[in-house]
């Protein structure tokens, strides 16, 4: 089963590589507050934008998480 | 990426939604030609003459044309149609490299078009699900990096802190087939149109089977999934049921499916051990599949009404009963045991039919239905009674479809294993065959009545398309995202 010393290392190689995307993750603080993530993708995309107004007044309350980012 | 900053100038704080529009139009147009051709090959499998005689058409060579247009062609499409768009709405921001975006597309409507030629004509690697010859696996591998490059370049780029969900089931699709495609499509080319595995024997059968199975799990589970978690959500209008269970889903998902495969290799040469724990992990499947079935349609959770007025969130839901359904039946069908009788039988094709049609099929089609007409500036799709009528059509039709499988696969195992008690078989193979004629008629009939529904989808989309017109649609300001 030669085939084997290919696809057990290959899986290895994804597992170690997954748990260091999900440390990432976790770092970086993707998995905190969830349940507002889950309901931001409901806030209308375009509406205050065709209204000609600005962001919603909540907004700048964020200003400081906004800080780090993605670069 | 230069070509795409000097384009992103002109047209900053639009999204870019070129690629989504015709990505979407072709998975119309492929879903179309994909089924028409399972429909001719069911035909053939009940009126053998029906191939005329003319090799091109003749089962072997358009069973995988049938396979590859439907998976790659038609789920294919609506994967880089969809993920384009989630991916852009839920980051805020532009494609990264819009024109390598529509690279990939006019790539891969290369790499379709060379399978419809190719195929019939009898060029093939015989590997399921893999067939295509070396020159077009090359074209694949570029378009897929330029698709990785496009789609975790917006990533890169986003103005919004938290990934979604979403973009984590499509980009672990997106590298998931990668390594998969280069590991099983290695081969030693012989010619132009032909190559020889750089694999053999049952090694060979252990790799194809570590692919097959998780192109399953990657591309037509984790990439669909990805279609559930932004779809459902924004049709109904209502947070998915609990995000931190779709973390959870993802994970243990992505972590546990690499290792199902052997299950395909049942009574092999494969080593008893392998099998087993392809037996296994398959087992293990179960939950993960099970809780991210059950977070989706509860998402609906006290607002079940609005399931019996929107047609399209019927599509979606039912897809994910479907996915439950083939997730239960699938772990079940693992187990050796079960396995000895189903294995080989047209049981099998049922279960993949249940998966493919209810599953795949249903949710692109509900998210079809919901992304088009917002990509030709309107709300709605042209006739809300044809999406009805079209969701009622298709469920019938997989009804009959995977009912007559299941009986003809379970008869079939039981003849095949009959024995007389001198130790001879009770059936010849030919009295199985003869026996599965009626069931393979019905199958027929639910193999038209889905391609009749997808007709009239075809029907609404080029009526709404005609009707609508692309708007450019602007970018939310970063601010109003709290970054």
């Amino acid at each position: 089963m030669e085939s084997l010393y290919l696809l057990i290392p290959l899986s290895v190689g994804l597992v170690l590589l997954l748990l260091a995307v999900f440390g990432w993750a976790l770092q970086r603080g993707q998995f905190e507050d969830l349940e507002r993530e889950g309901e931001r993708i409901l806030q209308p995309d375009q509406a205050h934008l065709d209204a000609g107004q600005g962001p919603p007044p909540t907004a700048h309350t964020e200003s400081s998480d906004r800080a780090n980012a993605p670069d | 990426m230069s070509s795409s900053a000097a384009m992103a100038a002109p047209t900053e704080g639009i999204y870019s939604d070129e690629a989504v529009r015709l990505f979407s139009l072709a998975a119309i147009v492929w879903g179309v030609v994909g089924m028409l051709v399972g429909v001719i090959i069911a035909a053939q499998l009940a009126w053998p003459e029906l191939n005329f005689g003319i090799p091109y058409i003749s089962y072997g060579r358009l069973r995988p044309l049938h396979t590859n247009a439907v998976i790659f062609a038609f789920g294919g499409c609506t994967l880089f149609a969809t993920s384009y768009h989630v991916v852009q709405r839920t980051c805020q921001t532009r494609l990264f490299a819009p024109r390598l975006a529509l690279f990939t597309f006019i790539g891969w409507q290369v790499v379709i078009l060379a399978a419809a030629i190719s195929l019939p004509l009898g060029y093939t690697q015989g590997k399921e699900y893999a067939e295509l010859e070396w020159p077009i696996d090359l074209l694949i591998a570029v378009v897929w990096v330029s698709y990785a490059i496009v789609f975790f370049g917006t990533i890169g780029i986003r103005k919004v802190r938290h990934i979604y969900v979403a973009n984590w089931f499509f980009g672990a699709f997106i590298i998931a087939v990668a390594v998969l495609h280069i590991v099983n499509s290695a081969a030693i080319p012989a010619g132009l149109w032909k190559s020889y595995s750089a694999y053999s024997g049952v090694q060979d059968a252990m790799i194809q089977w570590w692919y097959g199975h998780n192109a399953v799990g990657f591309f037509l589970t984790a990439g669909f999934l990805g279609i559930m978690y932004y779809y459902i959500p924004k049709q109904a209008e209502r947070p998915v049921y609990s995000y931190r269970l779709s973390i959870v889903h993802f994970w243990a998902l992505i972590f546990t499916y690499m290792w199902a495969g052997p299950h395909h290799l049942h009574y092999t040469a494969l080593p008893d051990w392998a099998q087993s724990i392809g037996m296994v992990f398959s087992l293990v499947l179960l939950a993960p599949s099970w809780g991210g079935m059950i977070n989706g349609i509860m998402t609906l959770s006290g607002a079940w009404h609005k399931l019996r007025d929107d047609p399209i969130l019927k599509f979606l839901i039912v897809s994910l009963s479907f996915y439950g359904m083939s997730t239960f039946e699938g772990p079940m069908m693992s187990i050796k045991t079960v396995n000895a009788l189903s294995h080989y039988t047209d049981w099998t094709v049922g279960h993949v039919h249940s998966g493919a049609l209810g599953w795949v099929g249903m949710i692109s089609m509900g998210a079809l239905y919901h992304l088009i007409p917002r990509m030709y500036g309107k709300t709605a799709m042209h006739s809300t009674r044809a999406i009805e009528t079209h969701f009622w059509v298709a469920t019938l039709g997989i009804v009959l479809y995977i009912a007559a499988m299941w009986i003809a696969g379970v008869m079939q195992g039981l003849m095949w294993r009959a024995v007389n008690p001198d130790g001879t078989l009770v059936y010849s193979f030919v009295e199985g065959v003869k026996a599965t004629f009626p069931y393979y008629v019905v199958r027929l009939l639910g193999g038209l009545l889905y391609l009749s529904g997808m007709l009239i989808m075809a029907w609404n989309v080029v009526m709404t398309v005609r009707s609508g017109q692309a708007v450019p649609a602007p970018i939310p300001r970063v601010a109003a995202a709290h970054a």
